[in-house]
This record gives structure tokens, sequence and C-alpha cells, in this order.
């Protein structure tokens, strides 16, 4: 039910680069990770609410207040390319 | 174009006046040295924890009780997945299948009568940082990299979604200021398009009047102030509808719309570029809204710019297209009432913000918080054309030169000494000589040519350098020209 052609689109969305034998490997792999999937649906749910998360927590807020940030060199100081205060990145237009 | 009819539908991001971010504390005011304002949560470094601002949660939800929308009992944050080098985190946290706000409308009140336009939803999420482009010639087209500021990404965004319910871009572009104004009045945007916190995007499909199903549309996207929104839809229907009449079809895409040639341009495909994987976001809890914060932020409503224009009207006696046009922005209704409060008569007050203050304003491209005058100062200048020191034509230079210096009426009156010349000896005086010097005048005057006295009054006013109380010259010209017949 997963092709190689579906594991080559999802590493591309996710701008992977996926060799052969891993195109292979994950094409297993993903596939029994839907099987499960398809198990787990099977079961009657009828009578049980969606969950989007797994804690009874809701309405978690913080008052609208500045902090301190981080300096512009702290900020770059993991870029690979920077110039003039900015982070420097492959052209996009 | 004929039996075609144009459907529009909008897509509007507002940046929501918080003080800091919408998932960490970073200042989020424009501008600022780049990569000045950012901290791990909004750089998107690993292992770091958003935390929702309430602040632009109450917003949200002021905007969308405006708006009419039912507000969602329960709500939650998702991640939308995609790759661009303003994104930091590499998805944008959004809402998706369930929105704070949905189902409101918007009233438009246009010359072919009241159009309700639906709001489908008003959510919340985050802006990306900003891209500059850059290149040894300074052509976007040119450049081999680009640099990104991120002092912009995760500032609070609203984004709202309008049902495919406008017809003209008339209607596009008054729906954009009306829903504008209702954000001032809300005090929930600083709605400045030129430095990008309002945006607007557009749904634009063509389909044989009377269909129920909708055309293929396109989107356009760049559209940057109130008249590019005009332009660029006026554009679209035309390129839409030629390539229809030719026997062409509509692609579906994304345009870019560009104001220095006027037409839009594609940009990218659709069905190639968008598959965002949208999954609820693990790291923030649901928004469950209680009915008392609701009710709360009801009751804290202000005046919403469609209650204010019918009290200026009824309350004020100011005519329907007045009220229509100072309520079309916050600060201008509010200079407007200030100048009132301070004793202005109001279609006066009016008058001169409609006419001098507007165009003042758009000759200098300039918001009225930035004129140098105060409301009351206009009332004060309005009190001395009422007393008769100034006429209503020399008050035309007097306010130019309130505006250039930001002093008051009086002052510049004194220093130019042109006060309005009331003084019926001096007058009699300046009438003689026109009388005399212009006998043809006179006796077409007196053979019953009304005209004639206009153009001696103008002989008189020219004589004063246009001070002489104009009302008062025509009275005491008339009163010479019969006794003297």
């Amino acid at each position: 039910m997963i092709e190689p052609k579906d594991v080559e689109y999802v590493a591309w969305l996710a701008r992977l680069d996926v060799s052969e034998e891993e195109k292979e490997k994950f094409t297993r792999q993903l596939g029994q990770v839907l099987e499960h999937a398809e198990k787990i649906k099977s079961l009657d749910t009828e009578d049980v609410d969606p969950t989007s998360h797994a804690i009874p927590l809701k309405n978690v807020m913080r008052e609208d207040e500045t902090g301190p940030c981080l300096s512009q060199e702290e900020a770059l100081s993991g870029a690979p390319r920077t110039q003039g205060g900015y982070f420097v990145v492959p052209r996009i237009i | 174009m004929s039996g075609l009819e144009v459907v529009i539908g909008l897509e509007i991001h507002a940046e929501l006046k918080t003080l800091s971010k919408m998932f960490c504390s970073c200042d989020a005011s424009f501008g600022g040295e780049p990569n000045s304002r950012t901290c791990p949560v909004c750089l998107g470094l690993p292992g770091v924890l958003p935390v929702l601002n309430r602040k632009a949660v109450e917003l949200a939800t002021r905007l969308a009780l405006a708006l009419h929308c039912d507000i969602a009992p329960y709500s939650i944050f998702h991640r939308k997945n995609y790759f661009y080098p303003d994104m930091p985190k590499n998805f944008q946290i959004s809402q998706y299948d369930l929105p704070l706000g949905i189902g409101g409308y918007l009233d438009l009140e246009m010359e072919e009568g009241r159009v309700r336009v639906g709001i489908t939803r008003v959510h919340l999420e985050e802006d990306t940082g900003k891209t500059v482009h850059a290149s040894e010639s300074g052509r976007i087209h040119d450049s081999e990299y680009s640099l990104e500021d991120f002092n912009r990404a995760g500032v609070p965004l609203l984004e709202i979604v309008t049902e495919p319910d406008i017809r003209t871009p008339i209607q596009a572009r008054m729906f954009m200021q009306e829903l504008k104004s209702i954000m001032e009045h809300l005090e929930v945007s600083d709605c400045k398009m030129e430095e990008g916190s309002l945006r607007c995007d557009a749904n634009v499909s063509l389909r044989p009047q009377g269909s129920p199903q909708l055309g293929v549309k396109a989107e356009v996207k760049n559209m940057n102030s109130f008249r590019a929104l005009y332009r660029a839809l006026d554009y679209e229907i035309m390129r839409q509808g030629d390539l229809l009449a030719s026997g062409g079809e509509v692609v579906q895409e994304t345009r870019h719309w560009d104001a220095d040639s006027g037409v839009t341009t594609p940009l990218r495909t659709k069905e190639y570029a968008y598959d965002y994987r949208y999954f609820p976001e693990p790291d923030l809890v649901p928004l469950q809204l209680d009915l008392s914060f609701i009710d709360g932020v009801r009751a804290g409503l202000p005046e919403l710019p469609s209650q204010r224009r019918s009290r200026l009207q009824e309350d004020l006696g100011l005519p329907e297209h007045d009220a229509g046009l100072l309520t079309s922005s916050k600060a201008l209704a509010d200079f407007f009432e200030a100048a009132v409060d301070a004793g202005a008569e109001p279609k006066a007050a009016s008058n001169w913000m409609m006419g001098e203050l507007s165009a003042h304003l758009n000759a200098h491209n300039i918001e009225i918080s930035e004129v140098p005058i105060t409301p009351a100062q206009l009332a004060a200048m309005i009190a001395l054309i009422d007393k008769g020191v100034i006429s209503g034509k020399i008050a035309k230079s007097v306010f130019e030169a309130m505006l250039a210096s930001g002093n008051d009426a009086e002052t510049i009156v004194k220093e130019k000494g042109i006060t309005q010349i009331s003084d019926e000896e001096e007058l009699v005086r300046h009438i003689e000589e026109a009388i005399r010097e212009n006998p043809a005048s006179v006796e077409d005057y007196r053979k019953g040519k009304e005209k004639a006295l206009g153009f001696l009054v103008g002989q008189v006013m020219r004589k004063t350098k246009g001070r002489a109380n104009p009302q008062l010259v025509n009275e005491l010209l008339r009163r010479s020209l019969e006794g003297e017949g």
C-alpha cells in the first residue's frame, strides 16, 4: 500500500536525501506503521472523543509582557553565513 | 464580460497590537536592528516550548465578535509545514480545522445598497521573518542569496477569510477600508499597509451570471494599498474576461500584482507547492474559552465605525457622505470629534477636514497623526471666520500656513496682517475708486445687468488683495450705486 514513490515524495517534502537502499527500507518500515494504524482503525471508537493532546491541560497562557532577547551576535552565532546582522540564505525568487 | 459574474473572496492578515510576540516574550514592535528581537522560541531552536499570549487571544476574540462570528468553545493550534527561509522553524503555528471565530459577516453600505460579506473564519497564527533580497547590482533577479531578519517572526497575526460574496473591486476596497477602521476602533491592529501590518490577498473568478458553481480562481497577492487592491482586481477581472471570451481557460494559480507595470503575473502553481501536512501542535494545549471570558470581551467592545457613523449623522447632523468619509479611519474621526468638542460647527469642521486637510495629507502622503496642528487649532480658525476676522478665502491660505508651521491661525493672521477689512470707511474708499474706474460696468448695472455688480466686487477685492469682507463690499457697493442713481 505504500510505494517507493510515496517515500520519495515525503522525503522531498521534508527536504531529505534518501539513498536507494534507504528508500527500500523506509518503504517497508512505513508500510508497517500504516498497517499498525489500520489495525487501530478497526477498533470501535464510537464513544471516544478525538484526542489532539495527551495531557488534560487547557488555556495555558502568558501575560503580554516583553522580556530579554538574544543579542544579534548570539542570534546569529549558529548561522553558517551572515551579513550585516542578517542570516544569509539561498536565493528564493 | 457580458453575462459573466465576478466573484471575489479576500484573505486578510493583520498583525495584532501586542507588546510581545505570540509564543515568546520578544518585543513585537515594528523595526529594530535586524535579528535583535529574537529568542530560542521564535528562532525555532531545539527544546523550546511556546506559550500562548493571552492578549493576542483577547484581541482576536474582540475582532471575531465585532464581525458577528461565533467564538469556538474549543479550538486548537496546528503546525503548517513548509520550507521557506523566512520561517525558522520550517513550520508555521496556525489554526486549521478548529479556528477561534467562525461564521460572521460585515455589512457594506454601497451605492447599490447594503452588501453583506460573509466571514468564513477568524484565526490566530504567527508572522514570518522579513526577507531582503541582496545582489551586487541591487536587482532582485540578479541576487545570488537573500538576507533574513527574524524580528517579525512570531509576531501575533490574525487571519480573516471572507466568503466569495464580493462582486466588484469597489466593494473589495470598501470591505478593506471598513475592516481597517473596525480594527482601529477596536485597537486590535495598527493596520499600516505600508509597514505590512495589514495585508490582503484576493481570490478572483468569473462565472456565468446565475450559475451556482464557482469558476476557476486565481489568487492575487502583493497588493500593498487600497489603490493597489482596486487596480489589481480590476486588471485580473479584465484578464480573465478576455481569456474566457477568446475561448481560453483560467488556470488555478497564484498571481503576483506588479504595481509599476499594472499587471498580475503567475507565481507558482498550486497543486505542486501546497502540501502542508497539518497536524495538531503538540506543544500548545487546547483553548477552551468560557462564556464569562467571551461575555467580558463583548461587554468591553467600543463604539464601532458603523455606530459612530450613525451618531455623527443623528447627533451632529452630518450628511451621510461626510460621516462615511470621516469614520473610514479612527484617527480622522477622533480629530473631527475633538474639533467639534473644541467648539467648531460640525459641518464646517467636516468641510475643512475633507477638503483642505485631506488634500494636504494626500499631497504629502502622510497620516493625520503627523499633522502639526491640533483639532482645537482647527476649531479656533473656524471661529475666526465666523467672527468675520478672516474671509473663507483668506482662511485657506491661513490654514495652509498652519499646516506648514503648526502655528495658531490668530498668530498667522497677525504676523501677515491679513485680517479681513470690515471697516466701512476704508471699503467705501476702494468702492468709489472702482466706480470711477469702471463707468461702463456701472452703466451696465444701472441698466439691470446683475453680472456687472460681481465684476465691481471683484475689482474691490483685488484692490484689497482679497482682504475685504465680500458680503460687506456687496452691500456697500449696491448702496453707493443705487444711492447715486
